[in-house]
């Protein structure tokens, strides 16, 4: 029997188990959603703007380990979805987006609502598609889903014109699929892996590196098995929290230009770095080549060939799916009855222990202020470390990442490579859709809420019961710090006047707003707010406006050349400057 | 370095600009670009002549590995190859000048293949450095356009790109 293309794209997203799709209707994808309208298969998640639909769809992903689906109609609706998709890139997150699209005919006429969605998302997908024939809709959504989720991630667009969701075809949705241009690397070479578990077996300063892809590899059980059974120090990037417990001993908390002290050191230091689906990025080693200056040798596992020796020459590089290479690894390493250096390694020890013994997040307490990473630590312990927290970008996601031990993988979301303000209230809704017995929170501040607030209506729409914790403190912290340490206190178009009333505004969203102004009220209004399980709570939490976040690594500087917090000011190997006259060095 | 890349890909629509993309958006240079259908349809080969450092062409041969229509990519410097480009040069023949140009395009192994009495065009194949050599010789002045296809390239004996 012949079915239309709406009814096809339908099947399709039950076929592969979909649960929800985070969309926005219009004229382009009219058919499609009057086919949803037909089914109950799956849920439907009406958004407030369709770069939310995307951020959900993301988080939803991030936070279980299946492919987000959003649909978005053509024209603004596309266009609107970009940012999602570049968010969803960055961070390798697997997503497949359907746009609608002008009929065929209407395509290069400057049709109302048409944009070519395959030409503007080229550079920000894994990959993309046009379907000019309902012929090939479904194989098309079967191979959106397959590159979606293999080798390294991503987000991949199906742009569907509205005819072909009017056209007829029959329905037939491959089980499987091969592609031959395209055939990820699995397992890694195994002469690779005995040189690397030679090399670290010779190691006095071992470090294991865990990226994004340790999390996204579902990889965690390995990476502790590495970690934990050879007694190694490891350090887990910004993507990479919770691969390994972020409570452990054996972790150094992150790396890079707001990394812990520890953390960079060791980097600096090391002698052999294993990076474990991490890609040496700019915000984590700064300068390659003086990351390279102390001599080191590295053994890179990744699943994808172009991020190996993209920034930084390695002597070993392995291409794999990093749990399968983990587990190769390990058994190699047994069965050689390969030993470290103990004597080497105590010492190494004892030297981070040294360095964490600074505690480089220690802060100044106020009775008066509420500090923001005081609001992360009281967060911490009231969620018990279990919550999953979602956040924005700026201040409040480096203290967020820096105060809040995450201690599985999967409950951190935040947007990494792109940095995307905006991102964290409708992740927080993906995330709490995909986990609905979990307690999640948004970490946010007065800048990033507003580049999404809207979704606060669907939040009320679909009882979602997200705790939104609002640092704020007047500013774009993060570039006010910038405009202190480097551009001569002037804070250009930084202060954040006329700010609403946040607790009026969730109440007028039909949520509670509640508003903590002393550090006392911090503790108990975020319990109070816990407790409150059905509710979508605001917390606006008025914070210290000078709070910057150190340590800081600046641009083009090394690891070990960081601005450290003012009780470490007299620490070698790491000055800082306390006039607060840093040049200008971005 | 000069490097001269060739692509097997599949024969689809926006696989080029997916690949001219990739060189625009990551600041590679292209020098030269060619690319047609193969033998079998569904695959087009194209050949690439870029340069860069070690280190660049590495990346740009992973990333065009990367592009999920990219079947193969091989860089032809890395063993013996054979590269020929095609140039069409439409040149002024007047008077004296003319026996002249004749003798030069016969010099070049280059054939006469359009003939007015004030212009000859002339088709030149080989590497693009003779086609090069060529524009040297002749008199500046004397040329009236010249349109280049950018070189193709082929592994030289048993060495076959092939799926």
């Amino acid at each position: 029997m012949q079915i239309t293309g709406a009814e096809i794209v339908v099947r399709c997203l039950q076929e592969e188990g979909v649960e929800f799709v985070f969309g926005y209707p219009g004229g382009a994808v009219i058919d499609i959603y009057d086919a949803i309208f037909k089914q109950n298969q799956f849920r439907h998640v009406l958004v407030r703007h369709e770069q939310a639909a995307v951020h959900a769809a993301d988080a939803y992903s991030r936070s279980s380990d299946k492919v987000g689906v959003a649909l978005v109609t053509s024209g603004p609706g596309a266009t609107n979805a970009v940012t999602g998709i570049a968010t969803a890139y960055m961070d390798s997150i697997p997503l497949v987006v359907l746009s609608g699209q002008v009929p065929t005919p209407a395509i290069g006429m400057d049709a109302f609502q048409e944009v070519d969605m395959v030409g503007i998302t080229r550079p920000c997908v894994k990959h993309n598609f046009l379907v000019k024939n309902v012929a090939e809709l479904a194989v098309t959504i079967k191979k959106a889903f397959h590159l979606a989720k293999s080798g390294r991630p991503g987000p991949v667009v199906v742009d569907i014109p509205k005819d072909v969701t009017q056209h007829l075809a029959e329905f037939n949705y491959p089980d499987s699929l091969s592609v031959r241009s395209y055939v990820p690397v699995t397992r890694g070479h195994s002469g690779q892996i005995k040189k690397a578990v030679n090399l670290l077996a010779g190691a006095e300063r071992p470090l294991i590196y865990i990226g994004g892809g340790a999390v996204l590899g579902d990889a965690a059980a390995e990476v502790r098995d590495l970690v934990q059974s050879l007694g190694l120090p490891c350090t887990n990037t910004l993507m990479g929290l919770g691969a390994y417990p972020g409570s452990d001993r054996q972790c150094l908390g992150m790396p890079g230009m707001h990394g812990t002290y520890e953390a960079n050191m060791a980097m600096q230091y090391c002698d052999v770095l294993v990076a474990v689906g991490a890609r040496f990025d700019d915000r984590v080693i700064s300068v390659p080549s003086h990351f390279l200056s102390q001599p080191k040798k590295i053994i890179h596992i990744d699943v994808d060939p172009s991020s190996i020796a993209k920034r930084v020459k390695v002597d070993i590089p392995i291409v794999g799916d990093v749990k399968l290479v983990l587990r190769d690894m390990l058994e190699q390493w047994r069965q050689g009855e390969h030993g470290l250096h103990a004597a080497a390694l105590a010492g190494w020890w004892k030297q981070i222990e040294a360095w964490r013994a600074h505690d480089c997040l220690k802060y100044a307490v106020s009775d008066t202020l509420i500090k923001p990473q005081f609001v992360l630590q009281k967060l911490y312990e009231v969620t018990g470390g279990q919550a999953i927290i979602t956040s924005d970008v700026g201040q409040h996601q480096m203290w967020a990442a820096q105060y809040y031990r995450f201690d599985a993988p999967r409950r951190w979301i935040n947007s990494g490579g792109l940095g995307t303000m905006g991102f964290g209230l409708p992740a927080a809704m993906g995330a709490q859709l995909a986990n609905p017995d979990a307690t999640v929170a948004c970490v946010t501040g007065d800048a990033s809420i507003q580049m999404n607030i809207q979704e606060l209506s669907t939040c009320k729409q679909y009882h979602i019961p997200v705790k939104v914790v609002n640092l704020n403190n007047r500013y774009l912290g993060m570039v006010r710090q910038w405009q202190e340490m480097f551009y001569g206190n002037r804070y250009s178009e930084t202060y954040m006047d006329a700010l609403p009333d946040f607790v009026k505004l969730a109440e007028a969203y039909g949520h509670v707003g509640m508003r903590v102004e002393h550090p006392g009220d911090v503790e108990p209004a975020l319990r109070e707010a816990f407790a409150m399980k059905e509710r979508l709570v605001f917390l606006d939490v008025i914070t210290d406006q000078s709070e910057n976040v150190f340590p800081m690594v600046q641009n083009g500087r090394g690891l070990n050349q960081m601005d450290l917090p003012p009780h470490m000011r007299d620490v070698q190997d790491a000055p800082f400057e306390n006039n607060r006259d840093y040049g200008n060095m971005c | 370095m000069r490097h001269i890349l060739s692509i097997l890909l599949e024969n689809e629509a926006g696989a080029l600009s997916r690949v001219v993309g990739l060189f625009s958006a990551r600041a590679y240079n292209i020098d030269s670009l060619t690319v047609a259908t193969t033998e079998d349809p569904t695959l087009s080969r194209m050949t690439i002549v870029t340069h860069g450092s070690e280190d660049v062409i590495e990346q740009i041969t992973k990333q065009l590995n990367k592009l999920i229509e990219v079947v193969k990519v091989i860089d032809l410097n890395e063993s013996e190859h054979i590269e020929r480009e095609m140039m069409l040069i439409k040149v002024r023949s007047t008077g004296k000048e003319r026996e002249e140009m004749k003798r030069m395009a016969d010099i070049f192994r280059g054939r006469i293949i359009d003939v007015t009495d004030k212009t000859y065009t002339i088709e030149l194949t080989g590497t693009s450095e003779k086609l090069n050599a060529f524009i040297e010789a002749v008199d500046r002045t004397a040329i009236l356009e010249t349109v280049r296809t950018g070189a193709s390239g082929i592994g030289r004996g048993e060495r076959i790109l092939k799926i």
